[in-house]
C-alpha cells in the first residue's frame, strides 16, 4: 500500500482535508435546515465537487508517482482545452492547436525523467519557437501576431504553470536523498492555494466593503484580499514545518507567496474572462465553473513556490546525469 | 444491429473520444427524455455529430438510438453498410427522389413506431463548418405523420471546430450542445418549420461562441 509509505504527517493531513469537507458538508446541511428559505444549491454544488476533487487528488497521490504526474499532465490538457474552446482561435491554426496540445506530454515527460534542464526551458523555448514556425508553413498571415501570442500564452498558464506542481513531486534533497519530500511540497502547495481561495472568499463575504480591483473582479474587496492573505500565511507557518523541509519562518514567507500570489493568479484569469465575456471558464465542476476557474490561483502559486522552494535548499542534481545520456 | 459490437464501440471508443478527449457542455439536459419515441434533429457540422448524439444518452439507451443517414453515402458499399447497419444503427434515407413513388420515410417511420429515438439531420448534408444553414421540410412530413411523437431540436457547437467535413485529423475541443423545447405538428407545414428554425436560432443564440475564422 503506497499510502504507508508516505510520511505520517501527509497521511494526517489527507485525514485532515476529509475531515474538513466532513465538517462543511455538516455545517452546510444543519444551515439548510435551520433556514430553509436561502438558496443552498450553489453551495452544495460547490461542497460536492470539492470532494470529487479531493478524492480524486489525493487517490492520484497515494496510488504512484506515475499516476500523480498523469494527474497533472490531465489536468494542464482540460485547462488548455477549455481554453482553446473560449478564445478566438483560426481555423488554419487546427493542426498547430494539434501542436500546442504535443507539450502537455512532452512537458511532463520531462518531469518524469527529472530532466529539470530541458523542463524549465521547452515551453518558453522551444515551444515558443515551434508553433510559429508551423503557423508559417500553414502560410495564414491574416491575424497572425494575434494567434501566436494567444496560443503560446494558453501553453505558458495552463502547461508549463501547472507542471511546477507536479516538478515538485519529485524533488529530493541532496543531503538526505532517501527522505520522501515531495507529496508534501505538493500537498502544501495545493491546498494552501486552495484554502486561499476559499479564505478570500469568506472574509470578503463577512467583512469586505473597498473593492479591490473593480474593475477585473468586481467581487473582490480589500478585506478578502488582507484576511485571505493573514489566514493562508497563519495556516503555512504551522502547515510547512509538518509537511516539508521549511521552517518556521521559511513557511511563513511560503504562506505570503501563496496568499498574495493566489489572489493574482485568480484575477488573472477574471480578467481574461472579462474580455472573452463570460462568466465561467466551463462547466465542468458544478458550483466553480470551468477547470481554468479552479486552478487560476495554482497557475501563480505553482511557479513561484517552486522557485522559493528551490532557491532555499540544495536539491539532488537533475539532467543528463538522471536520464543517463 | 450487432448489440454487443456496437455496445463496445460505443463505450470503449466512442464515448472516450467525445466525453474525455473532447467533452460535452450540454445546457438544458434536464429538456432530454429518454423514453423513445422522440425524433431528434440538429444541425449537421461533422460527422460526429451523430455519434455525439448518441454519446447524449445513457449506453442502457443505446439499442433504442437510431441516427437516419443518407443511403448513397452510409451504403455505398458492402463494409460501409454493414458498419452502418450493424455498429451505428444507421436507417438509410434514400436522397434520390427519381427511385419511384416508394415512401422515402418508411424506415423512419417503422423505427418510431417501435419506440425508438431517431435522430435526423434536417439541413441535409454537413454545410460549412459552423454555419447554420436552411432545413429541409421531410421533418414535417414525419411531424405531421406520427403527431404524438415530440421532435426535439439540439443545437451542436464546436463539432464541426474539431473534426470539420474533408478533415481526418480530430482536435480536441470542448462542444457546446443546447437542447431546445420538445416540438408537435401543429397543423400547418409553413408555420411548423418556423417554429423549428426559430427554436434553433434561439438555441445558437444562447452560446456566446469564439470567432473562428
Amino acid at each position: 500500500m503506497k499510502f504507508l509509505q508516505l510520511p505520517p504527517q501527509v497521511q494526517w493531513s489527507i485525514a485532515a482535508i476529509f475531515g474538513l469537507l466532513v465538517l462543511a458538508t455538516v455545517v452546510v446541511r444543519v444551515l439548510a435546515a435551520v433556514r430553509p428559505q436561502a438558496n443552498w444549491t450553489e453551495l452544495r454544488q460547490r461542497i460536492n465537487s470539492w470532494w470529487l476533487m479531493a478524492v480524486v487528488f489525493t487517490t492520484a497521490m497515494i496510488l504512484s508517482r506515475r499516476i500523480s504526474l498523469a494527474f497533472f499532465a490531465f489536468v494542464s490538457f482540460m485547462a488548455l482545452k477549455e481554453f482553446f474552446s473560449l478564445i478566438p482561435t483560426r481555423r488554419a491554426d487546427r493542426r498547430v492547436l494539434f501542436w500546442a496540445y504535443l507539450a502537455i506530454p512532452a512537458q511532463y515527460y520531462l518531469v518524469y525523467i527529472e530532466w529539470y534542464g530541458t523542463f524549465i526551458i521547452f515551453i518558453p523555448v522551444y515551444m515558443f519557437l515551434l508553433l510559429p514556425f508551423r503557423m508559417v508553413l500553414v502560410g495564414e498571415t491574416d491575424g497572425y501576431l494575434r494567434a501566436a501570442g494567444t496560443l503560446h500564452w494558453g501553453l505558458m498558464v495552463t502547461v508549463f504553470s501547472v507542471s511546477h506542481a507536479a516538478f515538485l513531486l519529485i524533488l529530493q534533497l541532496k543531503d538526505r536523498p532517501d527522505e520522501v519530500v515531495g507529496p508534501g511540497l505538493v500537498l502544501m502547495l495545493v491546498v494552501l492555494t486552495q484554502l486561499n481561495d476559499v479564505c478570500q472568499f469568506l472574509w470578503g463575504k463577512s467583512l469586505g466593503r473597498r473593492k479591490i480591483l473593480p474593475a477585473v473582479s468586481p467581487g473582490k474587496t480589500w478585506a478578502g484580499f488582507v484576511g485571505g492573505v493573514a489566514t493562508t500565511t497563519l495556516i503555512a507557518r504551522f502547515a510547512g514545518p509538518l509537511l516539508t523541509p521549511l521552517d518556521a519562518t521559511q513557511s511563513l514567507i511560503a504562506g505570503l507567496i501563496i496568499g498574495i500570489a493566489g489572489f493574482i493568479g485568480d484575477v488573472n484569469i477574471s480578467a481574461l474572462k472579462r474580455d472573452l465575456q463570460v462568466k465561467d471558464s466551463g462547466s465542468l465542476l458544478p458550483g466553480h465553473g470551468g477547470i481554468l476557474d479552479r486552478i487560476d490561483s495554482l497557475t501563480y502559486t505553482a511557479p513561484l513556490f517552486f522557485h522559493y522552494v528551490y532557491w532555499l535548499f540544495d536539491w539532488q542534481t537533475f539532467g543528463a546525469g538522471a536520464v543517463g545520456l | 444491429m450487432n448489440h454487443v459490437l456496437r455496445f463496445l464501440f460505443f463505450a470503449l471508443l466512442i464515448r472516450p473520444i467525445l466525453l474525455v478527449i473532447c467533452g460535452l457542455n450540454v445546457r438544458h439536459r434536464e429538456r432530454l427524455k429518454c423514453d423513445g419515441p422522440a425524433l431528434v434533429v440538429a444541425n449537421h457540422n461533422s460527422h460526429l455529430d451523430a455519434l455525439a448524439l448518441i454519446c447524449l444518452f445513457p449506453l442502457s439507451r443505446l439499442s433504442k438510438l437510431r441516427p437516419v443517414g443518407a443511403k448513397d453515402y452510409f451504403f455505398r458499399n458492402r463494409w460501409l453498410a454493414w458498419f452502418s447497419t450493424r455498429i451505428l444503427g444507421v436507417l438509410p434515407l434514400d436522397r434520390d427522389r427519381k427511385s419511384g413513388r416508394r415512401d422515402l420515410l418508411a424506415p423512419i417511420s417503422d423505427a418510431l413506431r417501435d419506440n425508438q429515438i431517431v435522430f435526423l439531420f434536417p439541413e441535409g448534408t454537413r454545410g460549412d463548418p459552423e454555419e447554420l444553414s436552411g432545413f429541409k421540410t421531410g421533418i414535417a412530413y414525419l411531424a405531421k405523420r406520427h403527431e404524438e411523437v415530440p421532435v426535439l431540436p439540439i443545437f451542436f457547437h464546436g463539432l464541426g471546430k474539431a473534426l470539420p467535413r474533408g478533415e481526418a485529423l480530430l482536435v480536441p475541443f470542448f462542444l457546446d450542445v443546447f437542447v431546445g423545447q420538445p416540438l408537435h405538428w401543429s397543423g400547418n407545414k409553413a408555420d411548423f418549420m418556423e417554429q423549428l428554425t426559430r427554436q434553433m436560432r434561439g438555441l445558437a443564440a444562447e452560446g456566446n461562441f469564439p470567432a473562428w475564422d
